[in-house]
């Protein structure tokens, strides 16, 4: 039977970042995930943005967690070799509704004490922003909002986490936690049972199931739906800054946000549902986005999109962030209600989830042999000629362009499917080196990737899949 | 790096480049190369085995691979280089070519003119924004027909085709040949966008059901496709609520158009039309970038490859002039040739006129579906050319010759329109 000193349950943003944050000590960590790929389910459809928390309620454990993950992403991203960018935003006003409301905003903001939150008349969001609305009355400027690859952020943290010891388990669902006199003993999976002290549930939309497991659930998940366009890198308006819209009462608004591949993101919608599975995009919903975010950027058209998708917001009811070690089953840690700002936090999360489990009497002992480093997947289209050269000298797959769209080569993707963690299908693939993402959308490189993926991982090709088994892309050889 | 200097480089070895390339070498400039990132030449129509190329050209139903194969074998006897499995990264406007393969690393490849045969690409199920989950099996017929016809994969069981597009209708026969049931090819246009000859082979014989002015309007299933559910749409195109109907499938196959494929030609400002999202060029295939010049479905998408050919061969027998500096025309006036009435698009969009000048042929698409048409080329309100067709259709092209005398002696733009027969100007 496999032991570990802590099982986490969930390698989203959130046990991701766990994971690695409890790398840094000795102990015996397990990360397990019922998905065939790290990545969780809401933190690879979101809008990618690192918040400041300018707009969280104040004094709130969300704020506080927002507040300061925001400052530790410089380093953090450089540690593990991923693309960031503080881009900054614009909080654009096109109503008068609007406009009366940047005041509050900005106290807010204060409250939250974030102190570099500033007022920008239409003149100075124009001059910045030339295609925004003609209509913009004023904003407010938020410098530090920011801008990441989430896939590449859980990614290499789950490699940085396996590198410095971490267990990872995948397709691996948790079916049941066992209980010995108020101390968690097991926890049971499709895969087998992990004898461990203690766990930590990060599950995102399904931690009221796991609370329900331990019989420690006074709260309820449900989906927040958002649907997006992704839109091809050439369109002809170009957006700096992330763009968001003015909250009313009647509306959230939509944004458009520029993407750190380059490409324009707009959304999401906000939706209440009931059903866990729903991730359709509805041409209603797609519409609301294209006609929220024309108020901001009136030159937005869908047929410039290359993408949609969709992706479920946890949210809690009683609403809110919530972190708790019970008392009634010892060492059970619940993380809930990470609705929609959990990507930034989850890096704060982590470090406050340790402290807790220090709180519960777990010992600490610092690793001396901690690698933070990461070195992430040479990317052959960002490099210069020279370093090209280079590096097809050492590898000649770096000659070999399989997709068109991104200029992704056969050892970009070799690498993606042998490094730890690797990737074992086409979304692994996609998400890790972007074949597959461009405005093709895989039309002309997935008939190729599959042919890499059988070789490399030495299976058949109809047994190749999008991404969990039961998406295989071919039924077998023709007759 | 390695660099290397030709007179005239061709983009792509597809029909296009194939042609370019032959005409330039036979216009007497010495070295030609060209280059093209798949294995082998031939481009997409390695992977149409179906008969139905050359009959205009040669009067004979080649398959794709054998009409491919008469340009190949001419390329091998002209000693025009090919460069394969090799990929362009970069152009510049002083024609300077970098490329990369495993073989020659990165390379540098400077032009005398440059000939564009990209071909083009398929649009995609997010391009056109179908609404549903996001499963394996959804994919578009030029890929499946890759997957079928060169790596001898089967990708399903059931299957639902979106679009009557040529290539859509080709893999319905094609899958129904292989045993899957084509369950239904729907379109929203009122009639098939693909050759007529096309509906009758490929779907009227084999009985396969063809559902006109509907669309799909929801993809189901989780990890795989397990229906779609489609919708009779108005004359808006938007789909009648009451009129949906549940198809289950594991497999939606997409034949709804094709873009042609000018990444590259964007990166040095080449003028694109907004109409056929190829490159603006005139009668001698050369863009708004003099010495580059372009043809195939890199310019507008082509249904006969025969045309594509026939195009071809006067882009690369210009680039092989401007190449050896035959000199420019001097005093030269620039036609444009605009369009009028239930024209979508013509090629070319602009006559650089000569003298003397040569004849040429305009080809083009209507937009609407028409019998008893008339075709008028007018300057102003004077008719220059008036033809007969007795059918048009926006899937098959059109052309018309125009005289070069005539060409000498006009004065402003030129206009072609197509209006009903009967109806008198
Ligand atoms: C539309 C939208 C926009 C957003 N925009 C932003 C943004 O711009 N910035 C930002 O910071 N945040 C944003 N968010 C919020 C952010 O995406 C989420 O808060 C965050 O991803 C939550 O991470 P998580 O790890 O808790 O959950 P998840 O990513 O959902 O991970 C939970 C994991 O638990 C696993 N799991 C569940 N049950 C079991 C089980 N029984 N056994 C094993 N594994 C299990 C799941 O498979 C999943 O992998 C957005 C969210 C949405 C939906
Ligand atoms: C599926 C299908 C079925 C058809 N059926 C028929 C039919 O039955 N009868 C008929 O007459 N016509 C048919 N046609 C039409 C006709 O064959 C095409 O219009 C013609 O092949 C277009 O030729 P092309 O050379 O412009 O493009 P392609 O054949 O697409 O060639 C373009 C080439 O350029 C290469 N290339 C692109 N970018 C680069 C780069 N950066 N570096 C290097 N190389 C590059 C590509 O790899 C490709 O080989 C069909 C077309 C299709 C797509």
């Amino acid at each position: 039977m496999l032991q570990a000193d802590v099982v986490i349950i969930g390698a989203g943003a959130v046990g991701t970042a766990i994971a690695r944050e409890l790398s840094k000590y000795v102990l015996k960590v397990i990360l397990v995930d019922k998905n065939e790929d790290v990545g969780g389910d809401a933190s690879k459809s979101n809008s990618a943005i690192i918040h400041t928390g300018f707009d969280a309620s104040p004094d709130t454990l969300e704020s506080q967690l927002v507040v300061s993950a925001n400052p530790m992403y410089d380093q953090i991203t450089k540690e593990l070799d991923i693309p960031f960018k503080r881009i900054g935003a614009i909080l654009t006003a096109v109503t008068q509704e609007e406009f009366s409301l940047l005041n509050k905003i900005k106290e807010k903001a204060y409250k939250n004490r974030v102190y570099d939150v500033d007022y920008l008349s239409p003149q100075a969001i124009k001059a910045l922003e030339p295609e925004v609305t003609d209509k913009v009355l004023g904003g407010l400027y938020i410098p530090r909002e920011s801008i990441i690859d989430p896939f590449l952020l859980v990614i290499a943290q789950a490699e940085n986490a396996v590198e410095n010891g971490v267990k990872i388990l995948l397709s691996t669902m948790v079916t049941d936690i066992t209980v010995k006199n108020g101390q968690v003993q097991f926890v049971k999976t499709n895969q087998g049972t992990i004898q461990t002290k203690f766990v930590i549930n990060a599950a995102g939309l399904f931690c009221d199931k796991i609370a329900e497991i331990v019989g420690l659930c006074n709260f309820k998940e449900h989906p927040r739906k958002g649907q997006f366009y992704v839109l091809d890198k050439n369109v002809p308006y170009k957006v700096n800054r992330i763009i968001l819209p003015v909250p009313t009462k009647l509306t959230k608004g939509k944004l458009a946000c520029p993407t750190i591949h380059g490409n324009l993101l707009i959304g999401p919608t906000a939706e209440e549902l009931e059903d866990r599975f729903d991730k359709a995009v509805t041409a209603q919903g797609l519409q609301e986005v294209i006609e929220g975010v024309r108020k901001l950027v009136p030159k937005i058209s869908k047929e410039d999109a290359i993408k949609q998708y969709c992706g479920l917001r946890p949210v809690r009811t009683p609403e809110g962030y919530h972190i708790e070690a019970y008392k009634e089953v010892k060492g059970f840690i619940g993380i809930s209600g990470i609705r929609s700002t959990g990507v930034t936090s989850s890096v704060a999360v982590a470090r406050y989830v340790t402290n807790v489990l220090n709180n519960e009497g777990l010992d600490l002992i610092p690793k001396p042999d901690f690698n933070p480093y990461r070195i992430g997947i040479k990317k052959f289209s960002e490099l210069s000629d020279k370093e090209k050269e280079q590096l097809i000298k050492e590898n000649p797959k770096y000659g070999h362009v399989i997709c068109r769209c991104e200029t992704v080569t056969e050892a970009e993707i070799v690498e993606a499917i042998r490094r730890p963690v690797g990737a074992k299908s086409m979304d692994g693939i996609k998400r890790r080196v972007r074949a597959g993402m461009g405005r093709c959308q895989g039309g002309f490189c997935s008939s190729r990737v599959l042919d890499i993926l059988s070789r490399e991982l030495n299976i058949p090709a109809e047994k190749v899949t999008k991404n969990e088994a039961g998406s295989e892309l071919v039924i077998g050889k023709i007759r | 790096m390695l660099g290397l200097q030709y007179d005239v480089v061709v983009i792509g070895g597809g029909p296009a480049g194939l042609a370019a390339a032959i005409s330039a070498k036979t216009e007497g400039v010495n070295h030609v190369l060209v280059i093209e990132r798949d294995r082998a030449l031939g481009g997409i129509l390695q992977q149409c085995i179906h008969p139905g190329f050359g009959l205009k050209l040669f009067g004979e139903e080649l398959t794709g691979p054998e009409y491919a194969n008469r340009f190949i074998r001419q390329i091998k006897q002209l000693g025009i280089e090919a460069l394969l499995d090799t990929m362009v990264l970069s152009i510049s406007k002083d024609k300077k070519i970098i490329c990369v393969s495993q073989e020659k690393g990165l390379h540098k490849i400077s032009a005398g003119a440059i000939v564009l045969a990209m071909g083009c690409r398929e649009r995609t199920r997010d391009a056109i924004g179908i609404p549903g989950t996001r499963p394996a099996g959804i994919y578009t017929a030029g890929m499946v027909q890759r997957l079928i016809n060169i790596q001898g994969y089967m990708v399903g069981k059931k299957v639902v085709i979106m679009g009557s597009g040529d290539i859509g209708m080709i893999m319905a026969r094609r899958l129904t040949l292989e045993g899957v049931e084509v369950k239904a090819v729907v379109e929203i246009l009122p009639y098939v966008s693909g050759l007529t000859r096309n509906k009758v082979q490929c779907l009227d014989d084999f009985d396969i059901p063809l559902c006109l002015s509907h669309t799909v309007i929801n993809i189901k299933g989780q990890r795989r496709v397990d229906g779609v559910t489609i919708a009779k749409v108005g004359k808006d195109m938007f789909p009648i609520a009451g009129t949906e109907q549940d198809i289950a499938c594991d497999t939606l196959l997409l034949s709804v158009g094709l873009i042609p494929e000018n990444e590259l030609s964007k990166t040095i400002d080449i003028e694109i039309n907004d109409v056929t999202q190829g490159p603006v060029v005139n009668q001698k295939m050369e863009t708004s970038l003099e010495g580059i010049f372009a043809c195939g479905n890199v310019v507008h998408v082509n249904d006969l490859v025969d045309n594509v050919t026939i195009e071809s061969q006067i882009a690369g027998k210009f680039a092989a002039w401007y190449a050896m500096k035959h000199a420019n025309q001097s005093g030269k006036k620039l036609l444009n040739v605009c369009f009028g009435e239930n024209v979508r698009y013509v090629v070319p969009h602009k006559i650089a006129v000569e003298n003397p000048q040569e004849d040429v042929t305009l080809y083009f698409r209507v937009k609407e579906p028409a019998e008893n048409a008339r075709i008028y080329i007018q300057s102003g309100h004077e008719i220059l050319k008036k033809e007969k067709r007795i059918k048009v259709r926006p899937g098959e092209m059109e052309s018309i010759h125009i005289d070069g005398k005539m060409l000498e002696s006009l004065n402003g733009d030129m206009t072609i329109s197509v209006r009903k027969g009967g109806e008198s100007q």
